[in-house]
C-alpha cells in the first residue's frame, strides 16, 4: 500500500470513528480574520458531529492570535502568515511547542474598474511603479505612454493587515515602502465599492472579494496569468497566492478532542476552503501536511535555524 | 435707575427682531430634521436589507458558513449576559461613588483630584479599557497561570469561578463596567446635586443622620435622573465591540453562556464580522442582526423609562 493511501485511509477511519460524538472538552482557537471563514466552516461541521466539544473561535488578528498562542491561552492559532522569530522566542520562553499546518491558499487579486480597457495585464514591475513610493506613477501614462494621462486612484487594505504585508513584500520587496496617497480601508467591501466606482482606480484584496464581485470589477492579469481557482491552485498565479496556516499547540495536540479536530480540519479543508471563497492546495501538499501532523513535526519551515525568514516560494519550500 | 438706552448694542426695530427670531427657529428646525432624516434613512436602509431575514430561526440558530442557516443565538445571549453583568456591577459602584463624593466626602484637594480624574476618564477611548480589562481581569497581572487556573467550585454549576477569569463573561462585564463607570458617576452626581439643599437641611434639622437623609430623601429624589444617565451608559455598553475583542471574546461559539466563566460572543462583533465578509448573503444577515441589536436597545431603554415613571414621585 502506498504510504499516502495508508495515511488517507487512517484519516478516513479516524473520521468515521468520530461520528459517535463521544468526545468532550474545549478547543480554543483565535487569530487571523482571513483564516476565520475556513475555521468557522470546519468548526461548524465538527460541532455537528461532536456536540459535546466546546469549540470557540476568535478573530484577534494573526499577531494577536500568536500573542495568546505563545502565552498558552489557546490551543490553535489561525494565521495568514508564518510565525515570526520574535513570536517563536516568546513561545520558547513559555515552553510552548507547536505544529505548523498549511490549510489553503488565499489568492491576492489586483483589480481595476470594468471601464478600464488598457491596464488588464500588468507586470510586477508595472505594479511596483504604481504602488511604490519611489519613482511613483502618478498617472496611467507614467506606466505606459499609450495609456490615459489620468491620475491613478489607489485603493489598499489597511497597512496593518496581512494582505497588505504580503502584497508589499511581493511587489516592493521586504524593505520597500508603499506610496502614502492611497485610499486605505480595513473593510475590503469598501475597496470593492471604491474601485467599481472610479474609472481610473486600481486596488487589491483577497480573491474571495473578487469572486463575489466579478460583474463589478476586472481582475488584472499578472504577468499574463489571470487569477482563478485553477491558476492559484497549480501555482501559475504564483507570486500572489499566499498560504494560510493553523498552528497547533503540541501539548494540546495530545488531547483527544484537539487531535480529532485537526484530523477533521485536514480532511475537510480542501472542500470547505473552496466553499468559503479560498483555494485548496494540490493533493500532494495536503499529503505532506497530514504526514507532518501525524508525525508531530514541531517548529516552522519558514524560518532558517539562523533566524532568517525563508524567501523561496511556499509550494517548493514546504516539505 | 436702569434706562433702556443704556443696554449695549445697536437698537433694532421690532420687525427685524421678529425676523431674527424666525431665522433662529428655522435654523433649529433644520438641525433637528437633518439629524432625524439621516437617522431615518439609515434605519430604513438597514430595515430594507435585513427585515426579510428576521425570523425565529434567525434568533434561535448558531452562526454558520451558510448565510441562509446562520443565526445569532450565541451573540444575543452573550450580549445579554455581558450587559447584565456590567449593569449589576457598574450601577451600585457608580451610584455609590457619586453619593460618597456628593454627600459624605470632605471637599478637599484629594476629592477634587479624584473628581478631575473621573471626568477625564469619561473621555478615554474604550479600547484602552479593553487593555486594562485584559491585564486586570482576563490575565490578573499574571498572578495565576492561565493554562492551570485556580478553580473555585464545580465547572458545571452556576456559581463556578476560576482565577484568572480568562476571556469570560465576567471579565467582559467588568471591562465594560470600567468603560461606563465615569459616565454613571458624573451623571449621578449631577442628579444628586439637583436635589434642593433645603430638603437635606430640613431632614438634618429634624435630627436625622446623613445616612438617613441620603437613603430616605436625597437618593429617592435623585433616582429618576440617575436612571436617565444610567440608560445612556448601558446603551453604550451594548454597542461596544473593541474592548471585548481585546479581552478575548470569541466570535464563533456553539453554545450560550452557562455561568460567569463561560466564553461568549456579542452582537456588535457578529455584525462587524458579517458586514466585512465578501458574500452578499452575510451583508443582509448583518442588517438583520443590527435590527435585533436595535430591538435589544429599545427593550433596555423601555424598561428603564418604565422604572423611572414608576419611581418618579413628587417631592413633599
Amino acid at each position: 500500500m502506498h504510504p499516502m493511501t495508508a495515511l488517507l485511509s487512517t484519516l478516513a477511519i479516524a473520521t468515521t470513528a468520530l461520528a459517535l460524538g463521544d468526545l468532550k472538552g474545549n478547543i480554543r482557537i483565535d487569530g487571523s480574520s482571513t483564516v476565520f471563514p475556513i475555521t468557522e466552516a470546519v468548526a461548524e461541521e465538527f460541532a455537528a458531529e461532536q456536540p459535546n466539544v466546546n469549540v470557540t473561535v476568535g478573530v484577534s488578528g494573526t499577531g494577536g492570535g500568536f500573542k495568546r498562542f505563545c502565552a498558552g491561552e489557546i490551543d490553535i492559532a489561525d494565521a495568514s502568515r508564518p510565525i515570526k522569530p520574535s513570536e517563536m522566542q516568546l513561545a520558547a520562553k513559555n515552553g510552548i511547542e507547536f505544529i505548523e499546518i498549511p490549510v489553503a491558499y488565499d489568492g491576492l487579486t489586483v483589480v481595476v474598474n470594468t471601464q478600464n480597457t488598457w491596464a488588464t495585464d500588468l507586470t510586477v514591475d508595472n505594479l511596483k511603479r504604481i504602488f511604490s513610493t519611489e519613482n511613483t506613477a502618478k498617472t496611467w501614462r507614467d506606466v505606459n505612454p499609450a495609456w490615459p494621462a489620468e491620475p491613478i486612484l489607489v485603493y489598499s487594505p489597511g497597512t496593518d493587515s496581512g494582505t497588505f504585508d504580503y502584497f508589499k513584500e511581493v511587489v516592493l520587496g521586504r524593505d520597500g515602502k508603499a506610496r502614502s496617497d492611497m485610499s486605505v480601508s480595513e473593510d475590503d467591501n469598501a475597496l470593492v465599492l471604491g474601485v467599481s466606482g472610479n474609472k481610473y482606480a486600481i486596488g487589491f484584496f483577497g480573491c474571495a472579494y473578487y469572486f463575489e464581485n466579478t460583474d463589478k470589477l476586472t481582475a488584472v492579469k499578472v504577468n499574463g496569468v489571470s487569477p482563478s481557482v485553477a491558476t492559484i491552485e497549480n501555482g501559475t498565479y504564483a507570486p500572489f497566492s499566499r498560504p494560510l496556516f493553523i498552528y497547533v499547540n503540541a501539548k494540546a495536540a495530545s488531547q483527544p478532542q484537539v487531535k480529532a479536530f485537526v484530523d477533521f480540519y485536514l480532511a475537510q479543508a480542501p472542500e470547505l476552503a473552496g466553499e468559503v471563497g479560498y483555494v485548496k492546495f494540490p493533493a500532494a501538499l495536503y499529503g505532506k501536511a497530514a504526514k507532518n501532523w501525524t508525525a508531530g513535526r514541531k517548529g516552522t519551515q519558514f524560518t532558517t535555524t539562523a533566524g532568517e525568514s525563508v524567501t523561496t516560494p511556499f509550494a517548493t519550500t514546504y516539505q | 435707575m436702569s434706562d433702556i438706552s443704556s443696554i449695549p448694542g445697536t437698537p433694532v426695530s421690532p420687525a427685524r427682531l421678529l425676523l431674527r427670531n424666525r431665522a433662529f427657529l428655522a435654523l433649529c428646525l433644520l438641525a433637528t430634521t437633518s439629524a432625524v432624516v439621516v437617522l431615518c434613512v439609515l434605519l430604513m436602509s438597514v430595515a430594507f436589507d435585513g427585515w426579510d431575514r428576521l425570523s425565529w430561526d434567525f434568533l434561535d440558530s448558531f452562526a454558520s458558513r451558510k448565510p441562509d442557516k446562520a443565526g445569532i443565538k450565541a451573540a444575543l445571549f452573550g450580549s445579554l449576559w455581558v450587559v447584565v453583568t456590567c449593569a449589576l456591577t457598574a450601577i451600585p459602584i457608580g451610584v455609590g461613588t457619586a453619593l460618597y463624593l456628593e454627600e459624605f466626602a470632605p471637599k478637599n484637594r484629594l476629592t477634587r483630584f479624584i473628581q478631575l480624574n473621573i471626568t477625564n476618564l469619561a473621555g478615554v477611548p474604550s479600547i484602552v479599557y479593553g487593555i486594562i480589562g485584559l491585564t486586570a481581569f482576563s490575565r490578573m497581572f499574571g498572578l495565576f497561570r492561565s493554562d492551570d487556573p485556580v478553580v473555585l467550585g464545580n465547572s458545571e454549576s452556576f456559581w463556578f469561578l476560576q482565577l484568572p477569569f480568562g476571556p469570560s463573561v465576567l471579565a467582559a462585564g467588568l471591562t465594560l463596567m470600567l468603560v461606563i463607570l465615569p459616565m454613571i458617576i458624573v451623571s449621578s452626581q449631577e442628579a444628586i446635586r439637583s436635589v434642593p439643599g433645603t430638603i437635606r437641611q430640613g431632614s438634618l434639622a429634624m435630627g436625622a443622620t446623613t445616612w438617613q437623609t441620603v437613603w430616605r430623601l436625597t437618593l429617592p429624589a435623585a433616582i429618576p435622573t440617575i436612571l436617565t444617565g444610567t440608560i445612556l451608559a448601558i446603551s453604550r455598553a451594548i454597542g461596544e465591540a473593541a474592548p471585548l475583542l481585546v479581552v478575548g471574546a470569541a466570535l464563533l461559539i456553539f453554545r450560550t453562556p452557562e455561568n460567569l466563566m463561560s466564553s461568549f460572543t456579542v452582537l456588535p462583533l457578529q455584525i462587524f464580522n458579517w458586514a466585512g465578509r465578501p458574500q452578499a448573503g452575510f451583508h443582509s444577515i448583518a442588517a438583520a442582526a443590527i435590527l435585533v441589536q436595535l430591538g435589544l436597545l429599545i427593550v433596555f431603554n423601555g424598561t428603564a423609562v418604565a422604572l423611572r415613571l414608576r419611581l418618579q414621585k413628587p417631592l413633599q
